[in-house]
C-alpha cells in the first residue's frame, strides 16, 4: 500500500548516510520515526530491531506475518517481536511491498547459493558480525542475529509455493517510514550482495533520517 | 541400539541428539497433528535451522519430500526423503500463551494436570533450556503436517489438515543434530477445542546416500550444501 510521508528531510533531527556493504546499529526512542531512503533504487537494506532494553527480544517474522496473515510488509504492518508484541508500525511506504521471507545473504549461505568458491564474498551477516563485535555496549551476540527485513526487495511468493527472486520493485528516491513502538534497536546491514538482482548487481548508498515525533 | 518407537500426544514437548545417518520417520497417527521442530549443531550451539536459507536455497516457500533443510552456515542438518503430505509449514511459528487462551482456555495444570493446554512457543522454551538456550536462539521452525497457501497478494490461510491421518514424513540427518520438538497445535489451527491427537516417532538407521539420491539431486544448491557437509566431516570416521 503506498502511503506517502508528509514529513520534510529539513526538519529531520540526523540524517545518516550508510554506504553499500556498511553496517548502521542505533537506537530509535519510543515515538520517533525513521525513514529509510533508497537513494538510486533498488538497493536491499537487510535490517533487524532489538528491543533496547532487552536485546534478546527481537523482530520475528514468523509473529509478524502470522499476525497480519499476510507475508509482505508495507504501510500498516506492524513489525512484532519475538514474544508477539509490537516493536514498530510502518507508517508510510512508496515503495509498496518490502520482503522479510528472504533472509540476508551470508558467506555460507553464498557457498550454496552460487559457488563454494563464494565464500569469501562480503555479505550482509558478515557486517552483522563486525557490528555486534565492534558495538560490545549494545549487548548483542550471534544468538540475537535472527531473521531480517530486506527493505527495498521484491521476493515475491507464487500460488504454487515457489519463492522468487526478481528485480526490485524500488527506484530512486524510493521510502519506508518506521515509528518505534518502544525503545527499540536498529541494526541495518546496505546489502553487498553482487551475485543476485536484489540491488540490480549495483549495491548503493541509503539515507537514514529520524525525526521526534 | 539401532531402532526406536515412541508416541507423542498432542501439546507436548521433547529433545534429542540424533547422529548423521539416522533418520526420523513423523507419522500423524490421528489426523491434523501439528509437529514444530529446529534443529541445532551440537558442536556449536549458535548454528541453528535458517528457515529463509532453506526456502531460498531451493526456491521454495515450502517444505515437501526432496528439500534439504539447512543450517545459518551453509550446511544441512536433515533431508526429506519420504514425505506423504507434500507441504509442510516454516514461516508461521508457534503459538503463544495469548492464542491458546482464546482459542480453547487458558493452560492451567492445577485442574487440567498433563492434559493442559501447552502452547508451542513455551514448549521450545522449556526444552531449550536443557541446553543453555534461551529465547534469543530460537529461529523460525518448521511446523510438519501443518500447511500454509498464498494468495497473489501475500494472504496467509492454514489449508484444513484433517486429510493427514496416518500420513508420514522421513528425515534423514545428514550431520549430527540437535533436535528439538513439541506437538502443539499450529499458530492458524481452526479446531474450536484442544487438539488431542497423536504422533509416532521413529528413529532407525538410513541407507546411505547414493549419487542418485533425490535431495542431494534437487538442485545444484543441495548438491553445494551436501559438499558442505562432507567438508565439516572431512577426515571423520563413518
Amino acid at each position: 500500500m503506498i502511503v506517502e510521508s508528509s514529513r520534510t528531510s529539513a526538519s529531520a533531527y540526523r540524517i545518516d548516510r550508510v554506504g553499500s556493504g556498511d553496517y548502521y546499529l542505533e537506537r530509535i526512542p519510543k515515538g520517533h520515526v525513521v525513514r529509510l531512503l533508497d537513494i538510486e533504487g533498488n538497493q536491499a537494506a537487510d535490517t533487524l530491531f532489538f528491543d533496547a532494553l532487552i536485546p534478546s527480544e527481537r523482530y520475528s517474522v514468523t509473529d509478524t506475518i502470522r499476525e497480519q496473515s499476510n507475508v509482505y510488509l508495507t504501510a500498516g504492518s506492524v513489525l512484532r517481536s519475538t514474544a508477539n508484541k509490537p516493536l514498530l508500525t510502518i507508517v508510510a511506504d512508496t515503495c509498496g511491498r518490502h520482503d522479510t521471507l528472504g533472509g540476508a545473504c551470508a558467506s555460507e549461505s553464498n557457498t550454496v547459493r552460487y559457488d563454494l568458491e563464494k565464500r569469501c564474498m562480503h555479505s550482509c551477516r558478515d557486517s552483522w558480525m563486525l557490528a555486534i563485535a565492534e558495538k560490545p555496549e549494545y549487548g548483542l551476540t550471534k544468538a540475537d542475529i535472527g531473521h531480517n527485513i530486506n527493505f527495498f526487495m521484491n521476493v515475491p511468493i507464487t500460488v504454487e509455493g515457489g519463492l522468487t527472486f526478481e528485480d526490485g520493485i524500488s527506484a530512486p528516491g524510493k521510502y519506508v517510514e518506521l515509528r518505534a513502538e518502544r525503545d527499540v534497536l536498529m541494526l541495518i546491514s546496505n546489502c553487498p550482495q553482487l551475485n543476485n538482482p536484489c540491488n540490480g548487481y549495483n549495491p548503493t548508498p541509503i539515507d537514514v533520517l529520524m525525526w521526534e515525533e | 541400539m539401532d531402532n526406536y518407537v515412541t508416541k507423542l500426544d498432542a501439546g507436548k514437548h521433547w529433545s534429542l541428539k540424533v547422529r548423521r545417518g539416522v533418520q526420523m520417520t513423523l507419522t500423524d497417527l490421528s489426523g491434523g497433528s501439528n509437529v514444530g521442530m529446529v534443529f541445532f549443531n551440537p558442536e556449536n550451539l549458535y548454528e541453528r535451522y535458517n528457515a529463509p536459507d532453506t526456502l531460498k536455497a531451493q526456491h521454495t516457500f515450502k517444505l515437501a519430500q526432496g528439500n534439504c533443510l539447512y543450517s545459518d552456515m551453509g550446511r544441512i542438518f536433515a533431508s526429506i526423503t519420504k514425505d506423504e503430505v507434500h507441504r509442510h509449514d516454516t514461516v508461521c511459528g508457534n503459538t503463544h500463551a495469548s492464542h491458546i487462551e482464546l482459542m480453547f482456555g487458558a493452560r492451567n495444570y492445577q485442574s487440567d494436570r498433563n492434559e493442559w493446554h501447552q502452547n508451542g512457543y513455551d514448549a521450545f522454551l522449556v526444552e531449550l533450556e536443557k541446553y543453555g538456550l534461551t529465547a534469543n536462539a530460537l529461529p523460525a521452525n518448521i511446523n510438519w503436517f501443518s500447511s500454509v497457501v498464498t494468495d497473489a497478494e501475500g494472504n496467509m490461510i492454514l489449508r484444513t489438515s484433517a486429510q493427514t491421518e496416518g500420513k508420514r514424513v522421513t528425515l534423514r540427518f545428514e550431520m549430527d543434530t540437535l533436535v528439538i520438538l513439541h506437538t502443539c497445535p499450529h499458530p492458524l489451527d481452526l479446531s474450536r477445542s484442544y487438539p488431542r491427537g497423536q504422533v509416532e516417532i521413529s528413529l532407525e538407521l538410513a541407507e546411505p546416500v547414493g549419487d542418485d539420491d533425490e535431495c542431494l539431486n534437487l538442485c545444484p544448491e543441495n548438491q553445494r550444501g551436501f559438499m558442505n557437509n562432507a567438508l565439516y566431516y572431512l577426515g571423520a570416521k563413518e
